[in-house]
C-alpha cells in the first residue's frame, strides 16, 4: 500500500513537474504576475512528493519487502540496519530516485529562500529547473521504475554488493549527487539569464553560492569514493584515471573553474559570456557523467546498469539539454556586455588564466574518457587509455595552476605589477625550494615528481598563509587581531587553497616513494619492508554477522619496536557467495602500512602484500580541507548575499561596489 | 574602453587557442604511450604486438588452467574458445577471479606467455567486461548469464 502511495507521489510529481517547467515561463514571458507566481508552490510541491516517494521506498527497504524488485535485488533481511538504508540508492533505480530527490530540494530551496530575486528571473529559474525535473523523473517512470513489483515475493532478497557494504560508500553517492546536481542551479540561472538577455552583479551573487555549495559536495563525494577504493578494493591505489571516476573528475573541475570567473562577474561584472558557458559545460559534464555510468558504453571497473535503452534516454536528455542550452548561448551571448576593465597584470587576468588551465584540463581528462569511443566507432579498434595517458597529459596543467596560483590570489583587482605581489610571497618561494630540496635529499634516485609536488604543494600552502598576512595590513600588534577579523570568504578562500597544496604533497610523495612487496610468509619468520620488520603471527578462521573470514594477524616493528598489529582479512558473504578482501591499514601521518593477505600456499604460508605509502592520508585531507574552505566561505556568502541585495536595491542596478 | 575591452577578448582568445594546443600536442604525446590495445587470444595471432607493447588481453580463464597457491606468482590460461594464451600474473588476485570467469589483464608478452601487470577487478559477480563478451560471441562461444 505505501508502496504504491510512492509510485502514485512520483508521478504526481512528474505532473507537478510539467507545470513547474511551463507555467511560468510563459507567466515571465508576457508579465503575468500570478502564472510566475505559480513556480514556487510548484517547486514546493514536487520536492514534497519525491521526499514521499523516497520515504515509501526507504520504508520497503528497511521492512524487507521483497515483492518490489530493487529491494528483492539489493537487500536481505539479514544485513545491517545501515545497510539496508544505504541500499535504497546503491542501485541503479535508487539512486536516480536520491537524484531527482536533490534536484527537487535544489528547486525548492531556491524557491524558498529566494526571496530577494527579482520574480521574473526566479520565475524562469524554477522552470528551467522544473524541466530538468520533467526529464529524470520521466526516466525514472519510463526506463527504471523502482516501484516495480515482482509477480511472486521471494523469501529473502539477493543482498547487496559486500564491498558497498562501508559506511564510507554508504555516504559517497549523496555527496556526489548534491555536487552534481546542485551543478543544476548554475544551469538554470544560467538559461534563465540568457532567456533575461541581462547578467549583472547580483545575478552571479546568486550563483555562487550554489556553485560553491556543489562544488564542495562534489569535493567531498569524490574524496570519499577515492579513500573507499583506497581501503576496500585491496590494491592500494586512491585513483585510477577510470571513466567513472573521470565522469565525476570533469564537473568537479569545471565548477572549480565556474566558482573562480562567478567571482569576477560579482566583482568587476567582466566575463559574462564566459561564466554562463561554464555554468553550461559544469551540469553538462554532469549530465555526461550520468550517461557514461549509467549507459555501460566504456569498460569501466565500476559497472551500474549496462542497459542501452537507459543509455540512450540519457543521451537523449543530455542532447536537448546541453544542445538546446548551447543554442540559446549563441543566441544571446552577444547581449552580454562586459563593464569592468582590467589591465594585463591584474586579478581578472589571473582568474582568466585559472579558468582557461581548469577548463582545458577537463578537456584533456574528456579527451581521454571518451578515446575508447571514438577509436571504436572510427576505427573499430577496442583499446583503453591508462593512467600513464593522464599522468602526462593532465599534469602540466596542474603544476602550471600550481605555479600560478598564490601569485594571482594576492594580485590587486584591475591592475597589478608583479614586483610588488612577489614581495609577500618571498617567504613562501624559500619555504618551497627547502621542501623540494629536502623530498629530493629523502629520495634519491626516486621519480622526479616527489621533490616537484612538495615545492609546489609548499608553495600552496604558504602562499596561503602569505595571502592572510598581507591581508591584515602593515602595523606589527594590531595584525593578530585583525586576523581574527577578516571576513570568513577571505578565510575560506585561503584554507581551500592551502587544501590543494596539501593534496599536491599527498599525491607526488605516495606516487615517488610508495614501497611495495609481495611474499609468501611463513608463520613465524619474519620479513622486511622499507625499514619495517613484518611477522605473520597467525590465520584463524572468524565468524562475522553476514559473512565468514580468514582473519591474519600480523605484527610490525621497526626497530626493535612494535608499531602496529594489523589484521587482514579475506572474507566470504554467502548470500552472493562472494569473497572480499579487506586489507587491514595503519594510518599515519606520514606514511600508512598497507596489508592484504592473498591465497594460501600449498608447501605452508600465505601470500602477503605489505605496501608503505608514505603521506597517503594528505590526499584525502587536503580534499577535507578544500571542502572546510568551501563551507567557510559559503557561511560568509550568506549574510552578504542578504546584504548584496538590500545594497542592489538602494543603488541603481549595475553600480557594482568596488572591492 | 571600448578598445581595451576588445584587446583584452582578443588575447583571451589567443591565449585559449594556445592552451588549446598545447593541450593538444599533450593528448596527442601521451598516447603513444598512454593507449592500451584490446586483443582476444584469437586476435593475438593475427594482429601480434609490437615488441614490448603494453595490451590488455581478455577472455575467460581455462577450467582446470589456474594454478595459485605455489608463490606469489599465479599462472593461468586465457581462452576465447579459438585460441588459448598462458598467463602469468604476480600478485594477489581480484575477489571474484577463478575458472571459467571473464578477465581482463593489462601487460605485454614475454615470448610465449603474457605477463600481467594488472588484472581487472569487477565489482560484482554478474557483471562480464564488454570487451570479453564481444570476443566471446566473435568466437561464437557466449551464452547467456545464468544459462
Amino acid at each position: 500500500m505505501i508502496t504504491e502511495l510512492g509510485h502514485f507521489a512520483l508521478i504526481l510529481a512528474f505532473v507537478v513537474a510539467i507545470l513547474q517547467s511551463t507555467v511560468p515561463l510563459i507567466g515571465a514571458q508576457r508579465g503575468w504576475a500570478g502564472w510566475m507566481a505559480v513556480a514556487m508552490p510548484a517547486a514546493a510541491a514536487q520536492f514534497w512528493l519525491i521526499a514521499l516517494a523516497f520515504a515509501a521506498l526507504t520504508h520497503a527497504f528497511v521492512t524487507s519487502d521483497f515483492s518490489l524488485e530493487v529491494v528483492w535485488a539489493n537487500s536481505h533481511t539479514d544485513k545491517p540496519m545501515l545497510y539496508k538504508l544505504s541500499g535504497v540508492w546503491g542501485n541503479h533505480e535508487g539512486s536516480m530516485l536520491l537524484w531527482v530527490l536533490i534536484l527537487a530540494l535544489f528547486g525548492a530551496s531556491a524557491a524558498w529562500f529566494g526571496g530577494q530575486l527579482p520574480p521574473r528571473l526566479k520565475a524562469r529559474v524554477l522552470a528551467v529547473q522544473g524541466m530538468i525535473g520533467v526529464a529524470f523523473l520521466a526516466f525514472i517512470l519510463f526506463t527504471s521504475n523502482p516501484f516495480a513489483r515482482l509477480p511472486l515475493a521471494p523469501f529473502n532478497g539477493k543482498d547487496l554488493n559486500p564491498l558497498l557494504q562501508d559506511p564510507g560508500l554508504a555516504f559517497h553517492p549523496p555527496f556526489l549527487y548534491l555536487g552534481y546536481v546542485g551543478l543544476s542551479m548554475a544551469f538554470s540561472f544560467a538559461v534563465a539569464a540568457l532567456i533575461e538577455g541581462r547578467v549583472d552583479a547580483a545575478w552571479a551573487r546568486w550563483v555562487r553560492p550554489w556553485t560553491l555549495a556543489a562544488w564542495v559536495f562534489l569535493t567531498i563525494g569524490i574524496a570519499l569514493g577515492s579513500w573507499w577504493a583506497y581501503y576496500e578494493l585491496g590494491w592500494g591505489g586512491f585513483w585510477f584515471w577510470d571513466p567513472v571516476e573521470n565522469a565525476s573528475f570533469m564537473p568537479w573541475l569545471l565548477a572549480a573553474a565556474l566558482l573562480h570567473s562567478a567571482i569576477v562577474v560579482e566583482k568587476r561584472e567582466a566575463l559574462k559570456s564566459w561564466t554562463i558557458l561554464l555554468a553550461i559545460l559544469a551540469f553538462g559534464f554532469s549530465l555526461i557523467g550520468t550517461f557514461l555510468v549509467r549507459s555501460g558504453v566504456i569498460t569501466s571497473v565500476h559497472a551500474f546498469a549496462n542497459d542501452p535503452e537507459r543509455g540512450v534516454f540519457i543521451l537523449m536528455i543530455l542532447c536537448v539539454f546541453l544542445g538546446g542550452s548551447l543554442t540559446l548561448f549563441a543566441a544571446r551571448a552577444g547581449a552580454m556586455q562586459a563593464k569592468g576593465v582590467f589591465g594585463m597584470v591584474s586579478r581578472e587576468s589571473a582568474l582568466v588564466l585559472n579558468n582557461i588551465l581548469l577548463a582545458v584540463s577537463a578537456f584533456v581528462v574528456f579527451i581521454g574518457t571518451i578515446w575508447p569511443l571514438v577509436a571504436e566507432m572510427a576505427w573499430d579498434r577496442k583499446l583503453s587509455v591508462g593512467a600513464p595517458f593522464f599522468n602526462q597529459a593532465f599534469t602540466p596543467f596542474m603544476i602550471g595552476l600550481a605555479l600560478v596560483l598564490p601569485v594571482g590570489a594576492i594580485l590587486p583587482w584591475k591592475r597589478g605589477q608583479i614586483g610588488r605581489t612577489l614581495r609577500p610571497l618571498r617567504g613562501a618561494l624559500v619555504l618551497a625550494l627547502a621542501a623540494g630540496c629536502l623530498a629530493y635529499a629523502m629520495g634519491t634516485g626516486r621519480s622526479a615528481i616527489g621533490p616537484v609536488g612538495a615545492a609546489l604543494g609548499t608553495w600552496l600552502i604558504a602562499g596561503a598563509a602569505a595571502d592572510l598576512w598581507q591581508r591584515t595590513g602593515q602595523k606589527g600588534r594590531a595584525r593578530w587581531s585583525r586576523l581574527t577579523r577578516l571576513p570568513r570568504a577571505d578565510w575560506g578562500k585561503a584554507v581551500a587553497h592551502a587544501g590543494l597544496g596539501v593534496t599536491f604533497v599527498g599525491i607526488s610523495l605516495l606516487t615517488a616513494g610508495q614501497v611495495e612487496d609481495i611474499r609468501v610468509a611463513q608463520v613465524g619468520a619474519p620479513f622486511d619492508v622499507g625499514g619495517y620488520e613484518i611477522a605473520l603471527d597467525r590465520v584463524e578462521a572468524v565468524q562475522g554477522p553476514n559473512y565468514r573470514s580468514t582473519r591474519a594477524t600480523l605484527s610490525i616493528r621497526r626497530g626493535g619496536r612494535e608499531v602496529a598489529v594489523l589484521h587482514p582479512e579475506k572474507r566470504i558473504y554467502p548470500v552472493q557467495a562472494m569473497p572480499t578482501t579487506e586489507a587491514d591499514i595503519d594510518n599515519g601521518l606520514f606514511r600508512d602500512l598497507y596489508l592484504v593477505i592473498g591465497d594460501e600456499q600449498e608447501g605452508g604460508g600465505w601470500a602477503v602484500r605489505t605496501y608503505v605509502k608514505p603521506f597517503a592520508n594528505w590526499i584525502w585531507a587536503g580534499a577535507a580541507i578544500m571542502a572546510l574552505g568551501g563551507a567557510l566561505s559559503l557561511s560568509d556568502r550568506r549574510y552578504r548575499v542578504a546584504a548584496g541585495a538590500r545594497r542592489a536595491t538602494a543603488v541603481p542596478a549595475g553600480a557594482a561596489p568596488a572591492e | 574602453m571600448k578598445g581595451l575591452k576588445k584587446k583584452r577578448r582578443i588575447q583571451l582568445i589567443v591565449a585559449a587557442m594556445l592552451a588549446l594546443a598545447l593541450a593538444t600536442g599533450l593528448v596527442g604525446y601521451a598516447m603513444r604511450d598512454g593507449i592500451n590495445f584490446f586483443r582476444s587470444p584469437s586476435q593475438l595471432a593475427t594482429e601480434p604486438p609490437r615488441p614490448g607493447e603494453v595490451f590488455r588481453l581478455g577472455g575467460l580463464v581455462e577450467a582446470g588452467s589456474l594454478v595459485r597457491g605455489q608463490g606469489e606468482t599465479v599462472s593461468f590460461r586465457v581462452t576465447d574458445g579459438g585460441a588459448t594464451v598462458p598467463v602469468r600474473y604476480t600478485g594477489v588476485l581480484p575477489d571474484l577471479f577463478g575458472e571459467n570467469q571473464g578477465m581482463i589483464g593489462t601487460g605485454s608478452m614475454e615470448g610465449e606467455v603474457f605477463v600481467a601487470r594488472e588484472i581487472l577487478a569487477k565489482h560484482d559477480e554478474s557483471y562480464m567486461p564488454r570487451e570479453v563478451t564481444d570476443a566471446l560471441k566473435e568466437q561464437g562461444v557466449y551464452r547467456e548469464a545464468g544459462s
